[in-house]
């Protein structure tokens, strides 16, 4: 049986295509960063941990999880950080407050270029949320 | 998912998805392809993204596909769409992330058999001057002064910084510069993000590579450009790197709100778009064009790094180790031109993302040099097959807006590159028959390996039977450096 929240990876002729699922849009969310940072190989330092508070908003849940994502790939790619530990709450206007603990990255195996909105629908499911993600690579 | 059976012949390499395949297609989509490769084309879903992209308002003449497409995002890679002025649409997705992605290819004197034994020297001289792999810092550290002026300058800018030389601006698209680039429309982030990255390479499918020019098909053609059979000459392969793709990912953003507010209706959230005449259109215009402008400087700055590298292996071991451009072209850009579409002439915004311009022989935008043989193409294959060198045609402005193929395109998903090829096995392969590799990572090396694209022969087999391009050389790689 499939577990209640998770991620995994779809073939895609050229870029990644990630497939999330979780019971709530914050855990959605989560998933879908963890999801990212396993298919980048990033690996964060042991140790110094650091906390980052981030606040966003999206016109609907597909514009929070894009602005969401690449608000991490902007920390990764300019800040050098990644996170493991995530609290997220997002209401109904799809106002996000997340503080989000972690550390710098020692390893990433491969960049992302870009989270795109390529047939991005966040599907109601009767256990809870699903979406396809396409990041280009 | 559109199949062989929804396909109408128009020649042996030229097919149609007619408008009425789907009521909300306002043009039809036109593909170049042999029939070997059409079989290949319809296991993914790239022709459902062209077919997409015909339902852009303000389309004319078809949507084009050349014979490397694959699945993307939004617009399948290797698309051309052109909107017609004012009102037509302009569309971030219709260009992609990576802006002006391009290449550049130098000839040289140098024969092969005098560089034999120097190859594996270059190969480590190019992979030490020209940063390269995931995350590295560019060659030149730009002040947001100077980035302001590579946005506005482009290769004027490395001109004057002695990274270039007139030739090479008289032989690149645009002569390295698009007019009309306005600093003030990127964001804050994207100049952040450009500022230490001028000089890079990046990763993925990036990559600079020595070729042999193994077979010339156009000795007068492959004159003009200074290629000999027998010589060296090198590649590189990059675009705007985290400037593009930040100013790219700003506007997709900021055109979910535009199309609402012009009433588009999308059947793809990644075909977001706005009307060319609107202050979010020109907006966008102007930002790309900074990043075009970077991409063309960014490709200066990487050729000037590779003849610091030939100069250092090669002096006073060959008589001439100078690398001379033959061009620089882009295949990620939208760009305004005049085409003659139903016979009316018309001025035209053309979306190619993972196309190359081929304008014929006597476009005015070409230099005097290439005026008589047309514009150089430069084909890549992947980094155990050939590569192309061609020229764009008559019937290239007359059947595809000027454009045609950009590579091999890709056949085989990365993950199950990774899965089907290890790293390490593949560059001992490639070692073995010749080709010098140095790559940032091995997992990286899998995913571009040779069997994850398709037959570039059979690519450029399909754009030279349907016209749109000329053979002039075939080159064969001999060293490859990946990021």
């Amino acid at each position: 049986m499939e577990p209640v929240f998770g991620f995994r990876e779809h073939a895609h002729t050229a870029d990644w295509e990630l497939e999330v699922w979780a019971p709530d849009l914050p855990s959605l969310l989560e998933q879908a960063a963890r999801g990212m940072y396993v298919l980048s190989g990033v690996q964060l330092q042991a140790g110094s941990r650091q906390t980052c508070s981030i606040t966003l908003h999206g016109e609907d849940a597909e514009s929070l999880l894009v602005r969401f994502l690449s608000e991490l790939l902007w920390l990764e790619q300019e800040e050098g950080l990644g996170f493991d530990d995530f609290s997220i709450a997002v209401d109904s206007q799809f106002n996000l407050q997340a503080e989000l603990r972690g550390s710098a990255i020692v390893n990433l195996d491969k960049e992302i270029k870009a989270v795109t909105y390529h047939n991005l629908a966040v599907q109601t499911t009767p256990q809870g949320l699903r979406v396809t993600i396409v990041f280009d690579v | 998912m559109v199949t062989l059976q929804d396909l109408k012949r128009i020649s042996d390499y030229e097919w149609e998805i007619p408008k009425s395949y789907r009521e909300d297609m306002r043009v039809s989509v036109r593909l170049f392809a042999t029939k070997r490769l059409l079989e290949e084309v319809v296991k993914d879903k790239s022709l459902e993204q062209a077919v997409n992209a015909a339902t852009l308002p303000g389309l004319v003449g078809h949507v084009i596909v050349m014979p490397d497409m694959h699945q993307g995002y939004g617009f399948p890679i290797g698309a051309v769409a052109a909107t017609r002025l004012p009102d037509g649409v302009i569309s971030p997705g219709g260009i992609g992330y990576d802006i002006n992605c391009g290449v550049r290819l130098m000839g040289s004197q140098i024969s092969f058999d005098k560089a034999r034994p120097h190859l594996d020297a270059l190969a480590t001289a190019l992979n030490q001057n020209c940063p390269s792999g995931v995350g590295e810092k560019g060659a030149v550290r730009l002040s947001e002064t100077e980035l302001i002026a590579v946005c506005r300058q482009g290769s004027r800018w490395a001109l004057k910084q002695g990274f270039a030389s007139e030739t090479d601006l008289r032989r690149t698209e645009e002569s390295g510069c698009v007019d009309g680039a306005d600093p003030d429309k990127v964001s804050v982030r994207a100049r952040q993000r450009g500022r230490p990255q001028l000089g890079s390479l990046g990763a993925g499918n990036h990559f600079i590579e020595i070729d042999l020019i193994e077979q010339i098909f156009d000795t007068s053609a492959a004159s003009v450009m200074g290629l000999e059979q027998g010589n060296l000459a090198v590649q590189i392969h990059c675009g705007s790197r985290g400037f593009g793709h930040q100013i790219c990912t700003d506007y997709v953003e900021e055109f979910q709100g535009a199309v609402r507010r012009f009433g588009i209706h999308l059947v793809d959230r990644e075909l977001v778009c706005a009307p060319l005449d609107s202050p979010e259109g020109q907006s966008y215009l102007a930002a790309m064009r900074c990043a075009a402008n970077f991409a063309f400087a960014n490709r200066q700055v990487l050729a000037n790094s590779a003849r610091k590298a030939f100069e250092q292996v090669l002096a006073g071991k060959v008589k001439d180790w100078h690398l001379h451009q033959v061009y620089d072209i882009c295949h990620n850009m939208g760009k305004i031109e005049m085409h003659i579409i139903d016979g009316e002439r018309m001025k035209v915004c053309v979306h190619r993302k993972g196309a190359t311009r081929a304008f014929g022989p006597g476009s005015p935008e070409l230099p005097d040099e290439y005026k008589p043989i047309g514009q150089p193409v430069l084909v890549p294959g992947s980094m155990g097959t050939a590569s192309w060198v061609l020229v764009g045609t008559e019937a290239s402005m007359l059947q595809s807006f000027g454009s045609t193929c950009h590579g091999a395109g890709r056949l085989m998903s990365r993950h199950e590159a990774k899965r089907n090829v290890r790293g390490e096995k593949l560059r001992q392969d490639l070692e073995a028959d010749g080709i010098h590799i140095r790559a940032g990572s091995m997992a990286g090396l899998a995913e571009e390996a040779p069997q994850a694209y398709k037959d570039v022969d059979q690519v450029v087999m399909a754009v030279v039977g349907a016209g749109i391009a000329r053979k002039v050389a075939r080159l064969r790689p001999l060293a490859v450096i990946k990021g």
